[in-house]
């Protein structure tokens, strides 16, 4: 602990000592929308980790991006709403050029600010949260829901079940019930799931737990009960340990458990013990594991006393948060590519997003190859991407047991058309022209 | 007979699960018991006991320490951080405070639990712990005649037998000792207590640091069920309803009203929540108390209070 509010204190007076008047003009803000105290400290530390040592790699191994330092600031939300909309005031003016963007790693926040975000012309870069309709860039220009939407892990879940049962035609008259964290984070695959038993024919019934999730002893014994096929868990913090313990205290098997991305954590499932082995859950692509950036976070940050990752790096969430601030640069980058190598406002970022394309061969050279396959971004697309697989915990690791699930957009495409189009009528928003755009 | 057993099932969960509110319950109890503030830090002083005690064990488990022994070792050093935090709270929360009316004191019960909750976990640490002193499996009983048996976790029982064995050590406490007779004076009224010599600082930290160690004890319970972790505070919240519907004065109120909370939230998440959207157990709760609150404010065993105009 102390290690680290050094590493921290050192991290502050590195960025004091960069922000003066001299240089304050080619900084480049990014805000960091962060929850290391509360209940879902656990999940929110190693992701806020990762996201802060790719910023500080770039600045350490590249001088920043072609030549723009860069400069960030965490602000504690807890992962409550209210804090996480104050944390947005406080920061979206700071730097040169105000905010780049935010990441508010909390669904409830996304809503909030998604309504927000226009008005101020900052990006939302929600990775693998948020409102899965926001995949629409026509309807929601400021939203990037990067790599896969609530809807695109619903769907590919009901894949890796069918996988398991033998073909889809195996699911009709079984039962599959989903365990969510009572909140719009939770609420969010609900139409996806009720649309895949409409069209599969099997039985769904969607279980709330109440926040933080500490007690669902009631959801298990009813579980129980009803004695469904399968299980998935939409869980975040302390709700996803507590649901593998109840549901081993009911004899639920572990092995039917699916859970979304956000419950397929170290955090997770080691506080459950040897209850976890045989759980399941969705990788948004990557796995844990060192690959080849680590080597240079190792050699520019671990190997000098710069990293603030102490037992979470490489972990799931540390891997996520590389992979945030990768997409948020490299949307950067590419926005330089346009508007000189200078500090950038919001707009001009967001003209970086919708123009963002992560080939294989950028991929292999930004150290990712192997966490990520390639994804391209457009002023519709928002998404870049609807790929997903499944890993399962053996009681030491992850293992990834599956090959690459493609999202069905034959029934996910039209709902996100229609919840965009309702959404734009509620707002009374005009969708943007694309073909007019450059 | 499925329904039967099964509405049996939950029925039994719920109580079991009660007596573990009840658990929290009895810190706030024996706080206002003795010296009448309302003590909104009792889930801090939960998740600091907890992290205390899992975190030294931790310490002593990879020095290659002997688990009975770090058990033994962990607790007490769990102790002795509750018997400063007594201290503390005593000198520069409560101390100065003196006399002045419930409300003040309540309101500095809650400044006492921030600084508890920052404390703790920049100490500690803000991980999940796994703490393991309990099985944490189950028994399925009557299984020849109900199909699949009657689930009953092994962690619940023991909860609730610790929680006997608490409630019986507090009740000879209050009604036999000089001490506990003392604390029932200061509670009601801190000057008159003084003035008959009753020293209101050593009964406070004595008060204080007999719920640091109930804490503690309801840490082992709720660490082994969750892992020792900050979403350990709410069950504050889980505690209040079983004051208000057992009564604040109460330590067998506080069992029952556990009972009621835990067998009624229970009931009404299985057989009512899918028919009104789910997810009702935590202001069930509280439906359950105002009920009770309409019919007797003070609670179910809780004083009645007479004041003379």
């Amino acid at each position: 602990m102390i290690r680290k509010l050094l590493v921290l204190a050192a991290v502050a007076a590195g960025t004091t000592a960069i922000a003066g008047p001299a240089l304050a003009q080619n900084e480049q803000f990014i805000p960091l929308l962060v929850y290391r105290t509360g209940p879902y400290a656990p999940n929110g530390i190693p992701f806020a980790d990762g996201v802060s040592d790719y910023l500080n790699l770039l600045n350490e191994r590249d001088g920043g991006i072609n030549g723009v330092k860069l400069t960030s600031e965490e602000c504690e939300t807890g992962y409550a709403t209210d804090k996480g909309v104050e944390c947005y005031e406080r920061l979206k003016g700071n730097g040169p050029t105000g905010a780049s963007y935010f990441s508010p790693l909390s669904t409830g926040i996304t809503f909030a600010l998604t309504e927000k975000a226009p008005g101020d012309k900052i990006p939302l870069l929600t990775l693998g949260y948020g409102r899965s309709e926001s995949r629409d860039g026509t309807v929601f220009p400021w939203n990037f829901i990067a790599v896969g939407s609530y809807w695109t892990a619903a769907d590919i879940a009901i894949q890796q079940i069918a996988k398991e049962m033998g073909g889809f035609d195996k699911l009709k008259g079984k039962k599959v019930s989903l365990v969510y964290h009572d909140s719009p984070y939770g609420k969010e695959p609900i139409p996806a799931l009720e649309a895949r038993a409409k069209k599969d024919g099997f039985e769904f019934k969607a279980i709330a737990v109440t926040h933080p999730g500490v007690e669902q002893k009631s959801q298990w014994l009813a579980i129980r009960q009803d004695r469904p096929d399968y299980v998935l868990l939409w869980g975040w913090g302390v709700m996803n340990s507590t649901a593998i313990k109840e549901a081993a205290a009911v004899g639920y098997p572990r092995d039917k458990m699916i859970g979304v991305w956000w419950s397929g954590a170290e955090p997770d499932v080691t506080p459950a013990g040897d209850q976890s082995i045989g759980y399941k859950a969705l990788m948004l692509q990557h796995p844990p594991g060192k690959f080849k950036v680590h080597e240079d976070l190792e050699k520019y940050l671990v190997s000098k006393g710069k990293s603030i990752a102490k037992d979470d790096f490489a972990q799931v969430l540390y891997n996520r948060g590389l992979i945030n601030s990768m997409l948020g640069t490299e949307a950067i980058r590419t926005a330089q590519t346009k508007f000189g190598n200078k500090p950038l406002t919001g707009e001009q970022i967001r003209w970086g997003f919708e123009n963002l394309n992560l080939t294989a061969d950028r991929i292999k050279e930004l150290g990712f190859e192997g966490m990520l396959k390639p994804m391209k971004f457009t002023c519709q697309d928002h998404q870049g991407a609807d790929q997903a697989r499944i890993q399962q915990w053996d009681g030491k690791a992850w293992k990834t047991i599956s090959e690459y699930f493609t999202a069905d957009e034959s029934i996910l495409a039209p709902m996100v058309k229609e919840q965009a189009a309702k959404y734009a009528a509620e707002k009374k928003i005009t969708p943007r022209d694309c073909s007019k755009e450059s | 007979m499925i329904l039967f057993g099964q509405v049996l099932e939950v029925l039994i969960g719920g109580l079991l699960s009660g007596v573990l509110y009840s658990l929290v319950a009895l810190g706030f109890v024996l706080i206002f018991k003795a010296s009448g503030v309302f003590n909104f830090a009792q889930g801090a002083m939960v998740l600091l006991a907890g992290l205390a005690l899992v975190r030294s064990l931790d310490f002593l488990a990879a020095r290659g320490i002997p688990v009975w022994a770090a058990v033994m070792l962990g607790l007490l050093f769990a102790a002795v951080i509750m018997a400063i935090t007594a201290w503390l709270v005593e000198r520069f929360v409560l101390g100065p405070l003196v006399n002045q009316d419930g409300l003040t004191l309540f309101m500095s019960t809650i400044g006492a639990t921030f600084v508890l909750e920052g404390a703790s976990q920049m100490i500690f640490g803000s991980d999940v712990y796994p703490l393991r002193l309990f099985p944490n499996d189950a028994w399925f009983l009557f299984e020849s005649v109900f199909p699949g048996g009657i689930l009953v976790n092994k962690l619940d029982v023991w909860g609730g037998l610790i929680a006997g064995a608490l409630v019986a050590g507090l009740a000879v406490f209050f009604q036999r000792t000089k001490t506990g007779r003392a604390l029932r004076a200061v509670a009601d009224d801190h000057a008159a207590a003084q003035s008959v010599g009753i020293p209101i600082s050593w009964i406070w930290f004595v008060v204080w640091l007999a719920a640091g160690l109930v804490a503690l004890v309801a840490a082992t319970v709720w660490g082994t069920k969750l892992g020792v972790q900050f979403s350990i505070t709410f069950l504050a919240l889980k505690a209040l309803p079983v004051l208000i519907i057992g009564g604040f004065t109460s330590v067998p109120g506080a069992i029952v009203g556990g009972l009621i909370v835990g067998a009624g939230e229970k009931l009404a998440e299985v057989y009512l929540g899918p028919h009104i959207g789910g997810g009702i157990e935590y202001w069930f709760a509280y439906v359950l108390a105002l009920a009770v609150l309409l019919v007797r404010p003070q609670g179910l065993f809780g004083e009645r209070l007479i004041e003379r105009i």
